[in-house]
């Protein structure tokens, strides 16, 4: 770089004590206020607890997160879907540039574990219900597992990434919206199951839920658009020049 | 609060801190990104004294494991580009390599 | 034995602060996503912190439900902003943001 550089360094560490001071600052400010703050405090526990039997699971974690708060989970596997899109769009998936091919360890390793992760995964989606567990670690542990199958250079037919991973990735959407709107088809409001068939919605929620949260880790992972089956083809939309 | 459970707060909680000012403060990347890993397990840990179990079930999976995977995979792809210019073949990316 | 609330609140805070300094002073993309994602922790830690306050045996099961919603939020942002990197330095050749310098070479 160039000769004068002394002062510009001076001037950044001046920069630099500035924003630590202020940062100083801000951190006690925010100590004092949580000194402030009471020492026992129920929040919105007894709330939870007391309308638990009507929620149709008998966790209090998994009512609010898919009953109480449900509006908040809806828009979460949204913007799950939008992490996606945004993903998708910036291009195609490409190998890992110099990557060293996976060895027979991997490959052992993958065969034995991929049963045994779909199966845990399998035992948190239905855990959710009575005790810690649900369809957030169950979409991670699958998640994973498709995570494991892309590093171990196991050949995936392209065609399960045309319509299978689409259609998982639009089944958690679609089947929570349709979930949630189904109630306004009957004069209640957006979300309000009716109590004896909540814990039968939660179920199908969270199964939908669960595929929608594999594939899409699945695919940031993966970090692009999969290309499609027939290379013949050009992808549909795409005029940035990249070649297929 | 018994004597033992004071000690396990404290102990998690300076390990949290270390780890982080570790993780921030270090100039190679590579050893960022492992012990981001690092820090999200501990934080799992964390989460499981503080009785979210929920949490840290999906803290371990997704928190550490997955963003670390993230986070390697983009480094290990922004190392390769910045280093190709120069004329290098493309020989794999070891652990050794620092940014 | 329910751990005290104030310590964890603390090292929460602590982990937003650190976190924010290193977002805003290191150049290069990778390690600003690395210091929002400890600052994300650190706020997850505090709302969990505060969960724990309510005595009556578990805890607040509100908090932890919006701090699951933001793991998962915080994933989600933390790939887009990566893939986002990524094309910045493919396209421009650099990994840091037009107007630092190279962070290899000062500091």
């Amino acid at each position: 770089m160039g000769p004068v550089q002394a002062p510009d360094r001076g001037r950044r560490w001046g920069l630099r004590y500035c924003c630590g001071t202020l940062l100083c600052l801000v951190w006690g400010m925010l100590v004092l206020a949580l000194f402030e703050l009471p020492d026992q405090w129920p929040g919105l526990l007894p709330q939870a607890r007391a309308q638990l039997a009507r929620s149709g699971v008998e966790h209090p974690v998994t009512a609010v997160l898919l009953n109480f708060r449900s509006y908040d989970t809806l828009l979460e596997v949204l913007v799950l879907f939008l992490a996606v899109l945004g993903v998708w769009s910036l291009g195609f998936i490409e190998p890992g540039p110099g990557r060293s091919p996976a060895g027979p360890l991997l490959a052992a390793l993958v065969r034995l574990l991929l049963p045994v992760l779909v199966l845990a995964s399998t035992y948190l989606l239905v855990r959710g219900t009575y005790g810690p567990g649900g369809a957030f670690q169950a979409g991670a542990l699958l998640g994973t597992a498709g995570v494991l199958l892309l590093l171990s250079d196991v050949p995936i037919s392209r065609a399960w990434f045309a319509l299978p991973l689409k259609v998982a990735l639009t089944g958690g959407p679609v089947v929570f919206l349709a979930v949630a709107t189904f109630p306004s088809l009957r004069g209640g409001a957006l979300l309000q199951y009716p109590v004896e068939l909540a814990g039968a919605l939660i179920l199908l929620v969270e199964v939908a839920a669960t595929l929608s949260i594999a594939a899409a880790l699945f695919v940031l992972f993966a970090g692009g658009r999969p290309q499609e089956a027939t290379p013949a083809l050009p992808p549909a939309g795409d005029d940035n020049g990249e070649e297929v | 609060m018994t004597l033992a459970s004071w000690w396990l707060d404290l102990c998690l909680c300076g390990v949290l801190l270390t780890v982080a000012w570790h993780l921030l403060a270090t100039p190679d990347l590579h050893k960022a990104v492992i012990l981001f890993i690092a820090f999200g397990l501990m934080l799992a840990l964390v989460w499981v004294r503080l009785e979210a179990v929920d949490v840290a079930l999906a803290e371990a999976a997704i928190g550490s494991g997955l963003t670390g995977a993230l986070l390697w995979s983009a480094l290990a792809r922004m190392e390769m580009k910045r280093r190709r210019p120069s004329g290098d073949d493309g020989r794999d990316d070891g652990p050794g390599a620092s940014s | 034995m329910p751990p005290s609330f104030l310590l964890y609140a603390l090292v929460g805070v602590t982990l937003l602060v650190l976190g924010l300094y290193a977002a805003i002073s290191h150049a290069h993309l990778g390690r600003k996503i690395l210091a929002v994602n400890v600052m994300g922790s650190g706020v997850f830690l505090l709302f969990l912190a505060l969960a724990v306050r309510s005595g009556a045996g578990s805890p607040d099961p509100v908090p932890q439900a919006m701090v699951l919603t933001g793991i998962v939020v915080a994933v989600c942002a933390t790939a887009l902003a990566l893939i986002l990197a990524c094309r910045i330095q493919a396209m421009t050749g650099r990994a840091y943001l037009a107007g630092e310098e190279d962070p290899e070479i000062s500091s």
